[in-house]
């Protein structure tokens, strides 16, 4: 089976972040980026299914010329070739515009035929997780969210999602789109002969033009929606220090109930 | 010229990742409990660490590192040290000791037998050199083994060997003496002895001042009998064949060095920007800030001097350099680099003050652990010795 998963290169969550003045985006050139690490575990789960059975895995981004560090950090973990879809009319793309690009990529990488669509739940840095529904949807595909656990049997797949009062398995025919949580696997680690064997691997280049898809339906201008403030949080105020002049405890309890921790 | 290629960044960065992600969380634990993460090894070998240096045949990555595969084992082993030294030794050994001398002078069926678990992570194995009596002067070799029949018999004990007694350890090298040479000396060969072999007996693990997670035994063999195809390269040149392996680790001990005194720099700088004093952090005074600055001096010579004997190892194999010229810079960095880590995790101890005294800060576990790099594969005094020799001064 071949599988695409689509990956998103991210900003570091540990690193500053700073937007741009003119247009309230992240400043990407002023942070470090890396494989978003939810999706990871998508990459991880589509090397198994393709180790256990055949095929190829396809590593997809719709992103900025950094992001093709995310396609090769999923070279470097197994995956067969990367395709790399940057065009600056992108930028400033909503959820909506990203699901129409990866949509138009996903037919041409497959030749209008996808077999499994892998996705992570949900990104490390916009954390909205409405793509791969959105994508689902734009491919006609049963879209298959939150799994932990996928297992493949001839023309159907098996999905376990786990709510907080339950856990519900559910079957899907194929073709269809998958996201996947961080417990579904434990993502391997590149190896040094991985690193090296990614270099040789293909990775294509497409723009807008490429796949068919009108500059003006993408990027910031067509967004449904716009930032208009971005502020940095407020420092965190000074703690209350309770001093302990014998009715220590019940000062505390107070402070407590106060702000409705008790 | 003086920084490694782009394939070597990105081999660090993921050395990096994995260290701090799977080995840093545990390692106060498994130092106090002197526990080896037997776990780990094959996570190692997953990574490729335990096969950087060996063929693809054995499952190694060697055609696979553009020339530079020494070079590429130091990063991890640096890499790892900078997190918890013993870490570091194990993989040291492990390629070093355990690896090396099979894939350098094993029989074609000795490496087929013996290669792809040790590659992969599966299997460890021992390098038994040093005995009681005997370490650098290897010629004061005592354990002996005599041919009997298709036997050898090996009779004799060894001490300080690293990955000898580990629950997946596979084989040990031991070197014996094996006769007299035409010339009178003593004869010392290879042999390889299986662990669980009747007669070779593995003592208790040892109380260490450091290294509490590195798997340390002595060995001891009595009526000890393998096969007489378990000798490992030639006969009587056990010796010959146990100084290059040496070579090697002295660059890998440096390597290891220059781990410790990089988390010396990291951990200093953080404390002492951090920790107040007087109402300012500790750094604002020269007595605290000067001692940091030698750390940085510390880790950019060791930096050069490590990395310049690694390229120089490369180069060797490709037959561009002289065996000497590696022996020398080999020499050269374990010498400084050993030394200055020890002098750092002292000023390290310093700068944390009463804290660094305190096994709850990871200052207490390198200083204890750095000490052996000044004695580990040759002595501080056997590398002057060498560098001596190298240098063509009058020798007694």
């Amino acid at each position: 089976m071949n599988i695409v998963v689509c990956v998103k290169y991210v900003p570091d969550a540990q690193s500053e972040r700073a937007f741009r003045e003119q247009d309230k985006t992240v400043d990407r050139d002023a942070v470090d980026g890396l494989l978003s690490e939810v999706d990871e575990y998508a990459v991880e789960e589509a090397l198994k299914i393709v180790e256990a059975s055949e095929g190829e895995v396809t590593v997809l981004t719709v992103g900025p010329a950094q992001a093709a560090d995310a396609i090769k950090k999923a070279l470097q973990m197994g995956a067969d070739k990367g395709v790399h879809v940057c065009d600056d009319a992108i930028h400033g793309s909503d959820a909506a515009a990203t699901s129409l690009v990866l949509a138009e990529a996903i037919k041409k990488a497959t030749d209008g035929s996808p077999e499994l669509v892998l996705m992570g739940m949900t990104s490390t840095d916009g954390v909205m997780g409405v793509v791969p529904a959105m994508v689902a949807e734009r491919l006609g595909m049963p879209q298959v969210t939150f799994a932990s656990e996928l297992t493949i049997e001839g023309g159907s797949l098996r999905a376990r999602r786990d709510g907080d009062a339950a856990s519900d398995t559910i079957e899907a025919s194929l073709p269809a789109l998958v996201s996947v949580t961080d417990q579904i696997n434990e993502p391997r680690y590149p190896s040094f002969k991985g690193i090296m064997a990614a270099k040789k691997k293909p990775v294509e280049q497409w723009t807008l033009a490429d796949l068919g898809v009108d500059a003006g339906a993408v990027g910031i201008d067509a967004a449904w929606t716009k930032v208009i403030d971005v502020a940095k949080r407020p420092p965190r105020a000074q703690g209350t220090i309770v001093k302990d002049e014998g009715d220590g405890g019940t000062k505390l309890a107070e402070f407590l109930a106060a702000g409705k921790f008790l | 010229m003086f920084e490694l290629g782009a394939d070597h960044q990105e081999f660090r960065a993921l050395v990096r990742e994995f260290a701090a992600d799977q080995v840093a969380p545990h390692v106060a634990t498994w130092d106090e409990q002197a526990y080896f993460p037997v776990e780990l090894v094959p996570q190692l070998g997953d990574l490729g660490l335990f096969g950087l240096v060996v063929p693809e045949a054995f499952g190694g990555s060697l055609e696979h590192s553009d020339g530079g595969a020494f070079t590429s084992l130091c990063i991890a082993i640096e890499e790892l040290g900078y997190v918890d030294q013993s870490i570091g030794i194990t993989l040291s050994a492990g390629v070093g000791l355990g690896i090396n001398p099979i894939l350098t002078y094993g029989t074609p069926e000795q490496k087929e037998r013996w290669l792809p678990d040790l590659v992969a992570g599966r299997a460890l194995a021992g390098f038994g050199l040093t005995e009681p009596e005997a370490g650098s002067d290897a010629g004061g070799t005592r354990t002996r083994a005599t041919l009997e029949g298709e036997q050898w018999v090996v009779n004799g004990s060894k001490a300080f060997i690293t990955n000898s007694g580990t629950s997946i350890t596979s084989v040990t090298t031991v070197t014996a003496r094996t006769g007299v040479s035409a010339d009178g000396k003593p004869e010392i060969s290879a042999i390889m002895i299986p662990n669980g072999t009747a007669g070779f007996r593995v003592e208790p693990g040892y109380r260490k001042l450091g290294w509490h997670i590195s798997d340390t035994h002595g060995l001891a063999f009595e009526d000890c009998r393998v096969p007489a195809e378990n000798l490992l390269g030639e006969r009587g040149a056990g010796f010959k064949q146990f100084l290059k392996t040496l070579d090697d680790g002295r660059i890998a001990i440096s390597a290891l060095a220059l781990g410790c005194i990089r988390r010396m720099l990291d951990e200093c700088v953080a404390y002492s920007s951090s920790r107040m004093a007087f109402g300012r952090p500790i750094a604002v005074n020269q007595g605290v800030s000067f001692p940091i600055a030698d750390l940085a001096v510390m880790a950019d010579t060791g930096t050069l001097l490590t990395y310049r004997a690694a390229w120089l190892k490369d180069e060797y194999e490709a037959g561009r350099r002289s065996v000497d010229e590696v022996k020398k810079a080999a020499s050269v960095a374990k010498l400084y680099t050993s030394e200055a880590a020890m002098a750092a995790t002292r000023i390290a101890t310093q700068v944390f003050g009463g804290n660094g005294f305190m096994e709850e800060y990871p200052i207490a576990r390198f200083y204890r652990d750095a000490k052996i790099l000044e004695v580990g594969e040759g002595t501080s005094e056997v590398q002057r010795m060498v560098l001596g020799r190298l240098l063509g001064l009058p020798q007694a």
